[in-house]
């Protein structure tokens, strides 16, 4: 049945030509609304009126799905007849951080088994904070015979042998990515599990795992597969096979190293050189890993048109970073870790002026001693040479009030600052004051600011600037800050644009809460734990905002009126039924 | 200026301070238990408790009372269980290394001044024994109290104010953390500082790594010491085989640290939330208000300069530039050497 008659069978009777609003028969429309790829741009379109609507449905491939819990694939099938990529994420982002039970939900498998019915031929899965297990990785290696990307990252739940069900089993794979997952890393040949004409691969990132890879095969691999444009191996690829790999892979735009730590001769040297030289397509560099660092400038020639460079797992020293930044002259993104400290950071204000987004990882985050890292010093120096610098996120032990403002200063347009003070609730180290007036100068001076994420000693003031000054606020994260309700009334009266909230350790209790009332339906989520919200507060939320989920994590031994951890969403598929005992779920009672 | 029990780290004033302190570290709960370093009790509780102090030699062969520093582990607090009757050498009880010279007398008549020294001869540097450091930030204030300035190196989870408990939820970590070499003694808040478990183990298997290789190196012709210093917001590493004696190990650091001890001048304008500045901190270049110590191969905090160049390069592990006020138990000696001198 061809899908036009099917459709005209479950619309409602199209009124006579002469009274239709639109000009457009409904396969123009779709045709045209077909070319939009923007999510909000179709959300835009399907609400003009029911053609567009209809038409918008229909002509949609790809869809993104925020909270795995807002909808349920039944819906989503219903809605859209079409979809052949899915994007989902799932558990609440303090996932990361271990503040979520491990059996807390948001399991692929019963979307899997609706798209199996609804949408054989999806091709096209993208997971981020799921619990995905290795059955259901079988199953969809065996469910979707189209099936070409896959994309996993910050997801738990599997092991190596799903990821041989994949390679065994869809012919058409083009993308395999797993990225920072809580992989069961039983090592196994799942590589070895790709046949052996198979050719169609253009994505393989197998960064996260920690066991060896059958060296032999993914040899084999790289040099049929002649469209692959992105190759991440992990840390136990020498230099010798990576090299090996390289000389296969001329057309890679995307590379991530092994470790360079092994020993080479000088002839191995040459070669590596010479390999590197040809790598003039590379747009992203990552990996290292453990580096020996006279064997850095190996990697110059390949970094002359870099725009991405991920250093993040490799522990450089600022000097070091200092002279392969001298080789990157079109770095548009860098990511470091502290190990650089403010030297390092000195050198990409000097050597950086495209830099766009930077991100400063600690080496050492709990080693309590005094440690190396970044100050606010190095913070600066960026900033003034790096004035079109947007999204950075940076860890550092200290920071001052004057060092903010002087940053948006140089640097008014940021949509993205994430600032984490490592020592919770650390003043200005030179004035001993808050970090109120940081956070107020980001916010008064960033009118573009969609992300920040506090850190510091703050107090109410900090939110009531945020609520008066950031009204293109999305995502808010807090924690270990605030004087008072009033500081969580502010950003919640003021953010007009807020989607998404998550607070920890501040003394934000029902007051706080319950002022978002009318407010939580337009945002995505909210996340409270360990602040003072009790039960009674969720429980008067869930009765007053029936479309709102509430949920309550219990933790052991804590008072039974204290609601240790709440996640507030809203929702189209009511409360949910596949919560653990752990979790409570106060709504539609 | 009397010090707030809570704060009183140190536990000199009071009864069964050990007891006391112990307790406070080993419930690990996130009252803002700001463990100040510089604590110390006023004239009469530091002359009461000099007998404690009071250093007493072992024999070769007898047993140091226990001191296991871990790795990463903040000096002050971890080693409280020692018994205070000897040779524990802990800078919160006030102890040097006893029945040695100073410092300064070791590099008398050598031509550098070792400037974070008790000044040559006059100890009236350290008799600021009656000098009090009130702990930094405001002490009343539960919800700021937690972290005031650099020093502070135990932050066990703060601000709320309702204490939540804050030991890592073995159940809810994954495996993953088993690799992180680093906090398993210390009070950790779950989740804090925000990083990805994947990330987490990396960064801990190398260091695992690093550690390991500098051990070995220390054989092969460098010898890779952290140094720390009250007051500075990250320790440095010098590699004690690039000097040749003390003089040029004291001018090294001088370089090293300057740009701390500027900047705690400079916050010395904001009296009153500051303990630092009712304690006159003059030039502290040259003022004499630090003391180098370092800690040996046997965990004991020894003042630097006691023993020969070579053998304290054998022997030293870390360093760490102390203030003077709190090597407290150094003025009676001194002023004992003093005489003996004399």
């Amino acid at each position: 049945m061809d899908p036009y008659s099917k459709r005209k069978k479950e619309l409602p009777e199209r009124p006579p030509e002469s009274t239709r609003p639109s000009p457009f028969p409904d396969e123009v429309l779709e045709l045209v609304l077909g070319l939009l790829k923007s999510n909000k741009d179709r959300s835009s379109v399907s609400l003009v009126c029911k053609d567009w609507y209809n038409a918008e449905s229909w002509s949609r491939t790809h869809v993104f799905i925020g909270n795995c819990y807002s909808v349920s694939p039944e819906i989503v099938a219903r809605r859209f007849p079409k979809i052949r990529s899915v994007t989902l994420k799932g558990k609440p982002r303090f996932s990361d951080f271990n503040l979520v039970p491990r059996n807390w939900g948001a399991d692929i498998q019963s979307w899997l088994v609706v798209f199996a019915s609804k949408y054989p031929f999806l091709e096209e899965l993208r997971l981020k904070r799921m619990t995905v297990t290795d059955e259901s990785l079988e199953f969809l290696a065996l469910n979707f015979p189209n099936f070409k990307a896959l994309s996993l990252l910050s997801c738990d739940g599997f092991s190596t042998d799903g990821l041989a069900a994949i390679a065994t089993h869809c012919k058409n794979l083009t993308e395999l990515d797993i990225q920072e997952n809580g992989i069961d890393d039983k090592s196994g040949n799942w590589l070895g599990c790709l046949p052996e004409n198979f050719s169609s691969l253009e994505v393989l990132n197998f960064a996260n795992l920690n066991s060896d890879v059958n060296f032999d095969a993914l040899e084999r691999l790289v040099s049929r597969c002649k469209s692959l444009k992105v190759l991440k191996v992990n840390k136990n690829i020498s230099l010798e096979q990576l090299q090996r790999l390289l000389v296969c892979t001329p057309q890679l735009t995307e590379l991530g190293t092994g470790s360079i730590s092994q020993e080479l001769t000088e002839r191995q040297y040459t070669e590596l050189e010479n390999t590197f030289k040809h790598c003039k397509n590379l747009d992203t560099l990552s990996g290292l890993w453990e580096v020996m660092t006279p064997y850095l400038p190996v990697l110059y020639p390949a970094c002359t048109n870099l725009t991405f460079l991920n250093l993040s797992y490799a522990a450089l020293q600022g000097l070091e970073l200092a002279n392969l930044l001298r080789h990157c002259p079109q770095l548009r993104r860098l990511w470091v870790l502290d190990t650089v400290e403010d030297k390092g950071l000195e050198a990409v204000g000097s050597n950086c002026p495209l830099l766009e987004e930077l991100r400063v990882f600690p080496a050492d985050p709990f080693d309590e001693e005094i440690v190396h890292g970044v100050t606010e010093a190095g913070f600066v120096a960026v900033s003034y040479g790096c004035r079109r610098l947007h999204y950075v996120l940076y860890f550092c032990r200290q920071m001052t009030n004057a060092a903010v403002a002087t940053i948006v200063q140089n640097c008014p347009n940021f949509t993205h600052f994430r600032l984490c003070i490592m020592n919770p609730g650390q003043p200005d180290y030179m004035t001993n004051e808050p970090m109120d007036e940081a956070f107020g100068a980001v916010v008064k001076t960033c009118s573009k600011l969609q992300r920040l994420s506090v850190s510091g000693l703050l107090t109410d003031l900090t939110f009531e600037y945020v609520g008066r000054y950031a009204k293109n606020l999305e995502t808010l994260s807090v924690a270990f800050a605030g004087t008072s309700d009033w500081g969580m009334q502010c950003v919640l009266g003021g953010c007009t644009k807020l989607r998404k909230l998550e607070i920890r350790d501040c003394p934000f209790g029902n007051a706080a809460l319950l002022s978002g009332l009318e407010k939580y339906e337009s945002m995505r989520s909210l996340w409270m734990s360990s602040c003072n919200v009790t039960m009674n507060g969720c429980r008067l939320l869930a009765r007053e905002m029936p479309r709102l989920n509430v949920e309550v994590m219990k933790e052991e031994g804590s008072d039974d009126s204290q609601a240790d951890k709440v996640y507030v969403y809203r929702s189209v598929a009511g409360p949910r039924r596949d919560a653990p005992p752990s979790v409570l779920t106060l709504s539609g009672i | 200026m009397s010090i707030p029990k809570e704060h009183d780290y140190i536990g000199l004033s009071e009864n069964s301070p050990m007891e006391r302190i112990s307790d406070k570290l080993s419930s690990s709960s996130s009252s803002s238990s700001t463990l100040s370093t510089e604590e110390n009790s006023n004239i009469n509780k530091n002359s009461l408790n000099l007998k404690e102090t009071e250093l007493r030699l072992g024999l070769p062969g007898s047993q140091s009372p226990e001191r296991k520093p871990l790795p990463g582990v903040s000096l002050f607090g971890k080693d409280i269980d020692t018994n205070t009757n000897g040779y524990s050498l802990s800078p919160l009880k006030n102890l040097v290394s006893g029945a040695k010279r100073g410092f300064s007398d070791a590099i008398d008549g050598s031509s550098g001044k070792w400037v974070f020294s008790v000044n040559n001869g006059s100890d009236a540097g350290l008799n600021k024994g009656a000098v009090l450091f009130s702990p930094r930030g405001d002490n009343g204030n539960t919800q700021k109290s937690s972290v005031c300035g650099p020093a502070k190196k135990e932050v066990v989870g703060v601000i709320t104010q309702s204490p939540k408990p804050v030991q890592e939820k073995n159940s809810q970590v994954s495996g993953a953390n088993e690799n992180n070499n680093a906090p398993a003694s210390k009070a950790q808040v779950v989740g804090w500082p925000p990083i990805r478990s994947f990330r987490k183990n990396t960064m801990a298997s190398n260091l695992t790594k690093n550690n390991e290789e500098a051990e070995g190196k220390s054989g092969f012709g460098c010898l890779y010491v952290k140094v720390s210093m009250d007051g500075a917001p990250y320790l440095r590493k010098v590699d004690l085989k690039t000097y040749t004696n003390y003089v040029e190990l004291s001018s090294a650091l001088e370089k090293m640290f300057s740009c701390f001890t500027i900047g705690q001048c400079g916050s010395h304008g904001f009296p009153g939330r500051d303990g630092l500045s009712e304690t006159c901190l003059k030039d502290l270049l040259h003022g004499s208000e630090y003391v180098l110590t370092y800690e040996d191969k046997d965990g004991d905090w020894m003042l630097v300069g006691d023993v020969p160049w070579e053998m304290f390069t054998d022997s030293c592990r870390r360093l760490r530039i102390m203030k003077g006020s709190e090597a407290i138990g150094l003025a009676p000696r001194a002023m004992e050497k003093c005489k003996n001198r004399n």
